[in-house]
């Protein structure tokens, strides 16, 4: 396969664009990969609605669950996919379903979930696509955060660093 | 406009990757941060910042800002994913080995390593039950006929202190992944300006950062960098990455952190419950001596190939073990690892044996007799008497110590001064 290269500009883009994300394949287990993004995302001022199946009218982090994209109630920016690969295909498809009811313009795809072929069709109908990645970590990269880790982040600027939100 | 993304030069990183200007001040050099500490901004802040939920500081033993941009310009400028600093090179070394090591298991190591790692893995190592085996590192295959079911690592100097041994990293790295463990590199000698071993195969590099990187004999220092390419999860060999730690409440780091993992481990369990961490003034230095780390390195190649060529050439000396000598049996290897040159230090030995050693050493001028390397000043040091002291004879010679063995390290200087000290000490041992 190849790599996935997406210029910085592309990432600050839609991290500054989104305000609603429904995050499929959310958490209630605090040490679930979910569970740390979800929670760092709406420090950063993200509205996070949790989609999933078991956890359905749970309360996660203050938001109420729900078991899909159509059960939840207002818009939605972004869909974040906590899925494995094969699964995302789905979610992708509803995502597709639902984007002018909804007003989703990104999917976004986590780190070690990459769907080609749902990503073309997500393309061919008009919306922006990132796979591969953790919206937790680019924000963070991107803000200098992840380098208060020892991360590399392959950000060199000589100016001086500006939340973007 | 490209699409692609911006990629920098050596030179560039030196001198800027990890240091932005402060967000608070616009100061445009890496303050010192000279505190221990760092308010929360509520009891949900302090909570996410204990989770790792959040990026931020909360203690200087584990993070601080000052040592986290020299921790972003060496995994920078080694191309890798993350690093940990710390307190010396041989803290770094055991942070390394303490994230992927539990008691009972083993590791093999080249034979040619600075004598102070020697005395770590044999002796120190051995207390906690990590089981080291050392092997002649010039043929690869003989890493393979040493890993057993418990072998954890590989672990080598890729251009040795001081035997001037390199080894041929692609190699072992190919015998490390076939075993399904990962190679570690001490890159000290070689600094990233002359050597990369992550583009050939590497998974870990580490450094003492008191020498060629900090540069002027200031600060101590070690780091740990990760490549972030080797997978954990691929086995059951490294639970300590991979099953959830009791150390942090249950939390599985690989899991949660990805290719961020080992770094997170080696940061919030290592660093945490052990203590070695870098001073922030030290890594101000660091960093301060990293920007010229280009400049310093080309010098002094240009030196010691010019000593090296001089000394061959000095009717008191038995032979020299430069690799940037056309007789060296490493030429060929340095030619691919490290076309820049093999470094700055090397060994030669003297006709006049022991004696001769603790001769010269004692009557060198311009040359500082001390245990250090990769300094401003050119060093000189006879093994026997000093490093390699609490070895064998059998360790110093395996590990290129032998009696007649001075090692030296080639300063930034005039090249035709340091040349001149060697040859009145050298008349002077002779005498």
């Amino acid at each position: 396969m190849e790599p996935l290269v997406y210029p910085d500009a592309l990432i600050r883009r839609v991290l500054h664009a989104v305000r609603t994300i429904a995050m499929v394949g959310a958490s209630a287990n605090w040490v679930r990969p979910s569970f740390f993004a979800m929670k760092y995302l709406q420090e950063k001022g993200y509205r996070v609605i949790p989609v999933n199946p078991q956890a359905a009218g749970q309360t996660i982090l203050g938001e109420t669950a729900h078991a899909g994209l159509a059960d939840i109630p207002g818009p939605v920016d972004m869909v974040d996919v906590f899925r494995n690969s094969e699964a995302a295909g789905a979610v992708v498809d509803e995502a597709i379903r639902l984007k002018d009811a909804k007003g989703i313009a990104v999917i976004w795809m986590q780190l070690g979930v990459r769907n080609d072929e749902a990503a073309r069709r997500a393309e061919a109908a008009g919306l922006t696509v990132v796979m591969d990645r953790c919206p937790k970590i680019e924000f963070g990269r991107l803000h200098h955060e992840l380098s208060w880790s020892g991360v590399n982040s392959r950000v060199i600027t000589a100016k001086r660093p500006r939340m973007m939100r | 406009m490209s699409n692609a993304p911006k990629r920098y030069g050596f030179e560039t990183l030196a001198v800027h990757a990890g240091a932005t200007p402060d967000p608070t001040t616009g100061a445009r050099n890496t303050p010192i941060y000279q505190t221990v500490s760092y308010v929360y901004d509520s009891a949900d802040h302090a909570a996410s910042l204990f989770n790792l939920q959040t990026y931020g500081f909360i203690y200087s033993r584990i993070t601080n800002p000052t040592v986290s941009v020299l921790e972003e310009r060496v995994a920078a400028l080694e191309d890798g994913r993350a690093a940990v600093a710390a307190a010396s090179g041989h803290a770094a070394q055991f942070l390394a080995f303490f994230s992927i090591l539990e008691p009972g298991d083993s590791f093999v190591a080249s034979q040619n390593l600075y004598g102070g790692s020697v005395t770590q893995f044999g002796h120190s190592f051995k207390r906690l039950g990590w089981n080291v085996r050392f092997v002649d590192p010039t043929d690869p295959e003989n890493f393979r006929a040493a890993i057993g079911s418990d072998t954890k690592a590989i672990f080598i100097e890729a251009l040795s202190n001081p035997g001037g041994v390199i080894v041929d990293v692609e190699a072992v790295a190919a015998v490390a992944h076939q075993a399904g463990i990962p190679l570690i590199v001490d890159n000290t000698l070689a600094s990233p300006y002359l050597l990369r071993p992550f583009d050939w195969g590497a998974d870990l590099v580490i450094h003492s950062t008191t020498k060629y990187l900090s540069g002027h004999g200031t600060s101590m220092g070690g780091i740990v960098v990760d490549s972030g390419r080797f997978d954990w999860g691929a086995s059951d060999k490294f639970p300590g990455l991979t099953k959830p730690d009791p150390a942090y409440h249950g939390l599985a780091f690989w899991e949660t952190f990805g290719d961020l993992g080992y770094a997170m481990k080696t940061r919030a369990v290592g660093l945490r419950d052990f203590g070695p961490a870098m001073a922030p003034m030290n890594a101000f230095l660091t960093i301060t001596g990293i920007e010229t780390l280009p400049l310093r390195m080309d010098r002094h190649i240009a030196n010691a190939q010019a000593v090296a060529e001089f000394l061959t050439r000095h009717p008191a000396v038995a032979w020299v073990s430069y690799a940037g000598l056309e007789t060296s049996p490493f030429h060929a290897l340095a030619r691919k690892y490290l076309p820049k040159g093999p470094g700055a230090v090397f060994t030669c030995g003297l006709k006049g044996g022991y004696d001769a050693g603790v001769k010269l050493v004692e009557a060198c001028e311009l040359f500082s007799h001390l245990a250090n390397v990769g300094d401003t000043r050119s060093l000189i040091l006879h093994p026997a008497s000093t490093t390699h002291r609490q070895l064998t004879d059998a360790q110093r010679v395996k590990a290129g110590a032998g009696p007649d063995v001075i090692r030296l390290s080639i300063g930034i200087e005039t090249a035709d001064d340091l040349i001149r000290d060697l040859a009145d000490g050298l008349a002077a041992a002779t005498r």
